[in-house]
């Protein structure tokens, strides 16, 4: 299957290499390694086969396009795609291409990426960014890296916010345990802003990390703690949902020095988790320890306008063991959806989703709140498209009920955070409708009745 | 700017006030009050069309080679045909619209799908443990150090802070073993490119961690002392670390866990025909022995009650090193990997490693009296070539890669291995038919020709293609790297 040879052809093939069959090709390792015991795989299927096995795998799911009502985020959000994107996600050109070595034959993407640059830090009011990252977990990951490298490991702590997303902060600890790198995740009061984590700071800190809406969906005023970071000469990282930034105050204005974050919501779709899009962006004068590829404009022999990776002596493949992160394969076509997406809502349209969103998980909030046993945990703080709703009983009893009607009901916070034992993160996106609200709230009626 | 001759605009270009291209409903609900003093003034993104965006990106795909429009041997890259079936099934409502936190019993089919992937992958390289949770090669590697190290200071050998690398690595090898805090240390090779044994044997004290090692090596070769290296390391009390990258050579031929390994990683995206995506998203899932299944990074999928359907759930492995990115992995890499594995079965999967190999060693035979060949021996999936002649001063390789795009062909990958000069790695992949492959060895016959009677005309290549020579130098002096540039260079 995909392998276009004729038996004459191969044939033709192995006379020119002078060996008499494929078998010889093989001489090499040892007899004893070659042809393994039988694997274990099933027989090659055709492909009208395949695509009824994975329809039923597919199948055996409840999806939110047509089974579940959604109210789960958590760091994925179900949002509306315009059918544009995949169109041009699904051009051969783009997908089928490999990082753009060649800049000669690969302005398609390089120009793409151009332009993903620029609309990231037009939204996260930065300088630099860099062509993507795995996604937020690993981008948060990189910021920590990163402030390490700044400081060329003279200041090795990181102050990070326990109110990152706390896959976020597994993965950040998973990375860094047993390293130079100390990553100090502080307890503070769950209703404690960002500018609680400023005692922590001190001259061995490189780097503190918050996140903007955090876990919890909080929206804070972030110039407190970036002005603490930045007395004891460290740097300010933000953790963002690059769809909030539409609406609310970019890190950049609040004088963030890396703002990373999960581009997902921008136009990717759920996906079962992946793959999503690391942001990574900064300010120009720490380009140099960025990670991953960067494009930048130049001309080319024929005096046209032209992009190409730029700066990649920073990078792996130059660097070896020096460079700062080992990354090489990125997120582009990822990127690439982001890009679209941007461009198809443009400065208005986006905007009118952040609203959407806001507007709807406002009335959410309000006419959840109103179920008796149901309140909001933090009614003072503002929050973009998603809220924690405390809940007269465990989560998982009323999720399992509402599963019986066809919801997705919120995250469950008791897996994380003690303190939350019966508190609900909520999310609602533009794709949720006033009756689905309703529906929600009658079900949960129905439960407290 | 104006200066400069533009093909296509960017967005921003195009962008006139109050155009619009999405048209969105209105709210159903009322108004919330906003929170004045967090709300951002302007937003300053394009303001675009539809057809605009839509002619844009059509427009910019035109300037992009991929492998749907011809050869790209780059080599180590693995660019084989991407099946079409892979991004229909990707795209089924029940994989692309599920949540990554749905209970599992709402997503058996996507837990079916990854414990089948686990293994499959885990029978093609002879390791019964697999996570897929890395999302890319690279992170793959860093998982597999991070699990090596795990294992050394659960034995109380703290002391295990070396890694050893063979020059030919890759790049990402000796970074992701430095962004562990393990120390680098460089092995050379052997003049039949080999691992160097006997530097090898001196650096297997009590500080070895492992070795990382790339089987088939960036020369195309088979490691031909690969038994006695991973005994070597062994002894020593290091584990090895298997580079996946090349296992195109490998499939159904002759597997890792046989041969001794105790990691290794796997690229969806190149063995298992998964697109690269213009540069992503790829996947690395990580095998292992069953002295290291533990310390996989969580979690990963396994059977939690048996029946018919047995029911699937995500488990955490004992000693595990945590998690190494959000949630499970890149899923709809996963699904196309799957659909392409059961496309094989066992059998296409050998079909795949022979016709690769073939591919290889007939381009190799075919071109060694044109090319020099360094290390010229049966090569497996790839081989490298010099690109440059004695009576062709002033040609380089990267003037034979930019006269091959005259051709319509994508050039190998240049300046790797930085063991041979002038590297050109030639991967043909088995996708590829004879016919594809003789047009490919005419024009490098041509181009060699070319070296010596007509130097300026690969000097000066591409010339057929939309845009010519890109100016590296310049813009890395200018550092333009968003529009937003643009004034500050005045």
């Amino acid at each position: 299957m995909f392998i276009p040879h004729t038996p004459e052809e191969r044939e033709a093939m192995l006379k020119a290499i002078g060996v008499e069959s494929i078998e010889d090709l093989f001489a090499d390792i040892p007899e004893k390694f070659r042809h393994p015991p039988k694997i274990d795989l099933p027989p090659s299927m055709t492909e009208m086969e395949v695509v009824e096995e994975l329809n039923a795998l597919a199948e055996a799911n409840d999806n939110v396009r047509d089974h579940l009502l959604c109210f789960l985020g958590a760091g994925a959000y179900h949002h509306y795609i315009p059918a544009v994107v995949d169109h041009v996600l699904r051009r051969g050109e783009f997908y089928t291409a490999y990082t753009p070595y060649q800049p000669e034959i690969s302005q398609g993407t390089l120009h793409a990426v151009f332009e993903y640059q620029s609309m990231m830090c037009a939204l996260t009011g930065m300088e630099v960014a860099n062509a993507s990252h795995y996604d937020g977990a690993t981008a948060a990951a990189e910021a920590v890296n990163m402030a390490y490298h700044v400081f060329r490991g003279k200041r090795p702590r990181s102050v990070v916010s326990p109110f990152l997303h706390p896959q976020y902060l597994a993965t950040i600890r998973t990375a860094y345990e047993h390293s130079e790198r100390e990553v100090v995740i502080p307890e503070v009061p769950l209703d404690a802003p960002p500018e609680a984590l400023a005692e922590f700071i001190d001259e061995a800190t490189s780097l503190v990390l918050v996140a903007y809406p955090d876990f919890l969906g909080r929206l804070y005023d972030l110039q407190a703690i970036s002005d603490a970071a930045h007395e004891k000469g460290a740097l300010f990282g933000v953790v963002v949902n690059p769809l909030a930034l539409a609406l609310f105050k970019p890190p950049g204005e609040y004088g963030a020095d890396i703002v990373v974050g999960e581009g997902q919501p921008l136009g990717i779709p759920l996906s079962f988790g992946g793959p999503y899009l690391g942001v990574v962006t900064t300010r120009k004068k720490y380009v140099h320890k960025l990670a991953g590829r960067l494009i930048g404009e130049t001309v080319d022999s024929r005096g046209q306008r032209a992009y190409v990776m730029t700066l990649s002596a920073r990078e792996q493949h130059i660097r070896r063991a020096r460079a700062t992160s080992s990354i090489c394969t990125n997120n582009a076509l990822m990127a690439l959806a982001a890009t679209v997406y941007m461009a198809l809502m443009g400065k208005e349209g986006l905007r009118q989703v952040a609203l959407l969103n806001y507007h709807k998980a406002h009335y959410a909030a309000q006419r959840l709140s109103q179920i008796e046993g149901f309140e909001l945990a933090f009614p003072q703080v503002p929050f973009f498209n998603e809220f924690v709703l405390k809940t007269p009983s465990p989560v998982k009893d009323i999720n399992d009920f509402l599963l019986d009607h066809d919801i997705l009901g919120g995250y469950d916070l008791s897996q994380d955070f003690p303190q939350l034992d019966r508190h609900m993160l909520i999310a609602v996106t533009e794709m949720i409708s006033r009756d689905d609200i309703e529906f929600l709230a009658q079900v949960l009626e129905e439960w407290v009745a | 700017m104006s200066r400069k001759k533009i093909r296509e605009p960017l967005l921003i270009e195009l962008s006139v006030p109050g155009r619009r291209a999405v048209r969105l409903p209105e709210p159903d609900v009322p108004e919330a009050e906003l929170p004045k003093h967090l709300l951002r003034e302007d937003l300053p993104l394009p303001e675009v069309s539809e057809v605009d965006v839509v002619r844009h990106f059509t427009r910019l795909s035109q300037y992009n080679y991929g492998v749907d429009i011809g050869f790209y041997p780059l080599g180590s890259c693995t660019m084989k045909y991407n099946p079409k079936v892979n991004e229909d099934m990707a795209r089924l409502p029940g994989f692309a619209y599920i949540h990554p936190l749905q209970p599992e019993e709402t997503v058996q089919g996507a837990l079916a799908l990854m414990y089948h992937l686990q293994k499959y992958l885990g029978e093609i390289v002879g390791m019964p443990g697999v996570s897929l949770q890395p999302a890319a090669g690279a992170h793959g590697e860093f998982t597999g150090i991070l699990i090596m190290r795990a294992y050394h200071r659960e034995r109380g050998e703290h002391q295990r802070n070396k890694v050893l690398v063979p020059d030919s690595a890759h790049g990402t090898n000796p970074a992701s073993s430095a962004m562990s805090g393990m120390r680098v240390v460089e092995i050379p090779s052997d003049e039949r490119g080999n691992i160097d044994l006997e530097a090898l044997k001196k650096e297997c004290d009590e500080t070895l961690a492992g070795l990382m090692i790339t089987n088939p090596n960036t020369l195309g070769l088979f490691e031909e002392h690969i038994e006695e290296v991973v005994q070597v390391v062994h002894e020593a009390g290091g584990l090895v670390y298997g580079d996946g990258a090349n296992l195109n050579a490998f499939l159904g031929i002759t597997r890792f866990g046989d041969m001794g390994f105790d990691i290794v990683h796997l690229n969806l995206h190149k063995t298992f025909s998964t697109p690269h995506g213009g540069g992503g998203p790829g996947s690395g899932p990580v095998a292992v022995a069953e002295h290291l299944i533990d310390f996989l990074p969580g979690p990963i999928v396994d059977i939690v009650e048996a029946g018919d359907p047995p029911t699937y759930g995500f488990v955490w492995p004992k000693k595990s090193i945590g998690r190494v990115k959000a949630f499970h992995g890149h899923f709809g890499v996963m699904v196309r990997a799957l659909t392409y594995i059961l496309m094989l079965g066992q059998e296409g999967l050998r079909q795949v490693a022979e016709a690769a190999v073939l591919n290889a060693n007939y381009l190799r035979v075919m071109l060694q009296d044109t090319y020099h060949i360094p290390y010229n021996r049966l090569c497996k999936h790839e081989f490298v070539a010099e690109g440059r002649w004695p009576d062709a001063p002033g040609v380089r390789a990267v003037d034979i890669s930019k006269r091959l795009m005259d051709f319509g062909f994508h050039p190998p990958t240049n300046y790797f291995p930085l063991i041979v000069k002038e590297a050109l790695m030639i991967e043909p992949t088995e996708t590829e038919s004879k016919a594809t492959l003789d047009a490919f060895i005419a024009a490098m016959k041509q181009i060699a020709r070319e070296a010596r009677e007509n130097p300026e005309l690969l000097k000066t290549a591409p010339h057929e293609t939309p845009f010519g020579r890109v100016d590296e130098v310049k813009a890395a002096r200018d550092l333009i790297l968003t529009w937003f540039d643009w004034e500050k260079e005045g």
